[in-house]
């Protein structure tokens, strides 16, 4: 399906795009983005989901099993953690409305 | 049915990127999140149609075994980000991370497992793993598992040493000498998988892997540690985008090769900002060798200044520069310093923020504490920006800062700083340290603009100092 030279066009336009999208972050958004991005690669989810889904033995069962963990982990961590901080950043007008400490 | 499953993996590849696009502006940087969200939670759910799963022997239980794991590994991870507190996230992003990284090298297992047992059962015929993966799936899902192995270990390290549970810096003398052979003898092994199929050979080159990762992370210093996470960030993704070729999942290749590069060019930004090649954070922890160069007594006294002068200063002030540096996360004092803001500001005094890039355990890692204490982001500015306004600057008040406003990185060539870009604090008229000790900052380096003629040291822990200033300035 995804092979040969098909793949090496992917892996480089990807590659392309990851770089147009960081060259243009300020500064600020860095922290959050580095956890937006860990949290994209939280993908890995779906494919330890085949990894298990396809397991035959009890060993292959217990590590897919540990990789759906992982993956759910870094899938769900990474969200929640770059909503958290992303909630933080609002511009000034509305910050006079939103009373805080 | 699988086209329908391709095309939600499109779907899903296509929001994960326009929703990182959106998150590199912080005005549509919320949204950004919702929709990388809803990429995962349309990816996810088509998954459990696979027909590889659904064709599987075993459908019932390992279906059953993907949900308990989600929910258990899923649970954990939203219990754990919604408890931790907004100065812990670099530790909890490592540790996502490293989570991400496991996962990857988990399925890379998997496979190799799978592969072995064929091998040994004779199906094909072929008998070693190249010939039965193919030269292209073998090669990318055997380096998979060495990076994302390595990133999985590390991330731990790194997890462990931000959130104060590890401070050793060694652990075998020649570190770096054992490191190499052990990064050569796991390629050895990896190698050696590739050519045939033996499960012990699979079990000991991860088990290496595993090691390597620790040994690789244990010595780098923690100013260090945000090109550390950034560059395990962007391995995950590789290992991830190479374990989606094994798999032939699209959405998977593409997330992870997104992130990878972004990863890398973000690593090389911070590396940069720090005047530090990656290469030489993994093999010079600035922490190490300095104690040289830094202790000598020439640099004359420090002036001390209390709070009620201070206050007096910044009040009749035209313009305060507030610097952040650690010591204000430390001190959770960024509520007190926003505080301070709104009192000055109603004085009249233009307050402004100055965020050195690297200020903090990650980039950025200021800008996200002064938000959470609702400092507007249009009231912080970068490093290149405020610069020059330094110059026009009544008082500086550094809280926190050390090595990020250190003029030998200007001006004196042995410094171990020299070269990296600061922040010009010691332009303003004067300039006004908030600090705990007279010590040297996190990299070990003797600052000598505490010692210079306009400024003057604030001695105490970073949100008592902020709350007497708060003080000082309300009583005028």
């Amino acid at each position: 399906m995804i092979e040969g030279l098909a793949a090496v066009y992917i892996f480089m336009l990807a590659g392309f795009t990851g770089y147009e999208i960081i060259s243009k972050v300020p500064v600020i958004l860095h922290t959050p983005l580095m956890s937006g991005s860990n949290f994209v690669h939280g993908i890995v989810l779906v494919g330890a989901m085949v990894a298990l889904g396809i397991a035959d033995t009890t060993a292959e069962q217990i590590i897919g099993f540990i990789a759906v963990l992982l993956g759910a982990g870094n899938a769900v961590g990474g969200y929640v953690v770059t909503e958290r901080m992303l909630e933080m950043f609002k511009p000034s007008d509305k910050k006079s409305k939103s009373e805080e400490s | 049915m699988e086209t329908i499953i391709q095309a939600s993996y499109l779907i899903a590849a296509a929001l994960f990127i326009l929703g990182l696009k959106q998150m590199s502006s912080p005005v549509t940087a919320r949204r950004g999140i919702l929709w990388a969200g809803a990429g995962m939670v349309l990816a996810t759910l088509v998954t459990f149609m696979s027909p590889e799963i659904l064709d599987s022997d075993q459908v019932g239980t390992n279906i059953l075994l993907i949900v308990v794991a989600i929910v258990i590994g899923g649970g954990y991870a939203w219990y754990s980000g919604k408890k931790v507190a907004m100065t812990d996230m670099p530790q909890m992003i490592a540790m996502y991370n490293g989570m991400g990284g496991g996962a990857a090298a988990a399925i890379a297992a998997v496979e190799l497992m799978k592969a072995s047992t064929e091998a040994s059962h004779d199906v094909t015929g072929a008998t070693t793993v190249a010939g039965i993966l193919g030269t292209d799936i073998a090669i990318l899902g055997i380096l998979g598992a060495i990076i994302g192995t390595i990133s999985f270990s590390g991330s731990i390290i790194a997890w462990a040493k931000l959130d104060g549970r590890l401070s050793r810096s060694k652990l075998l003398p020649k570190q770096h000498i054992v490191n190499a052979l052990l990064a050569i003898v796991t390629v050895g092994f990896a190698v050696a998988i590739y050519f045939t199929a033996d499960i012990n050979t699979i079990i000991i080159f991860f088990v290496l892997a595993l090691i390597l990762g620790v040994f690789i992370t244990v010595p780098v210093g923690g100013a260090d540690m945000p090109v550390i996470i950034s560059l395990f960030n962007a391995l995950t993704g590789l290992a991830v985008g190479f374990e989606g070729y094994v798999l032939g999942n699209a959405a998977m290749i593409v997330a992870g090769i997104v992130v990878g590069s972004a990863g890398s060019l973000l690593t090389q930004l911070m590396a940069k900002a720090m005047n530090r090649s990656v290469a030489n954070v993994f093999f010079a922890g600035v922490g190490t060798n300095v104690a040289a160069t830094g202790s000598d007594d020439s640099l004359g006294v420090m002036k001390e200044i209390q709070a009620q002068d201070a206050g007096i200063l910044m009040s009749f002030a035209s313009q305060v520069v507030i610097i952040p540096g650690y010591g204000m996360a430390v001190a959770q004092a960024q509520h007190k310093i926003w505080e301070l803001t709104q009192i000055l500001t109603e004085k009249g005094v233009t307050v402004k923020f100055a965020i050195h890039p690297v200020a903090g355990r990650m980039p950025g890692h200021m800008n996200v504490l002064l938000a959470e204490a609702g400092v507007p982001y249009d009231m912080i500015y970068d490093m290149e920006d405020i610069n020059a306004d330094f110059k026009n600057t009544t008082v500086a008040l550094i809280i926190g800062a050390n090595d990020v406003v250190n003029p030998s990185a200007k001006n004196d060539s042995s410094s171990p700083l020299y070269g990296m870009p600061i922040l010009d604090a010691m332009n303003a008229e004067n300039v006004i340290v908030i600090k705990r000790g007279r010590g040297a900052g996190f990299s070990g380096v003797e600052n000598p603009l505490f010692f210079a003629d306009n400024t003057k040291m604030l001695f105490g822990d970073g949100q008592k100092a902020a709350s007497q200033l708060i003080q000082a300035v309300k009583e005028l």
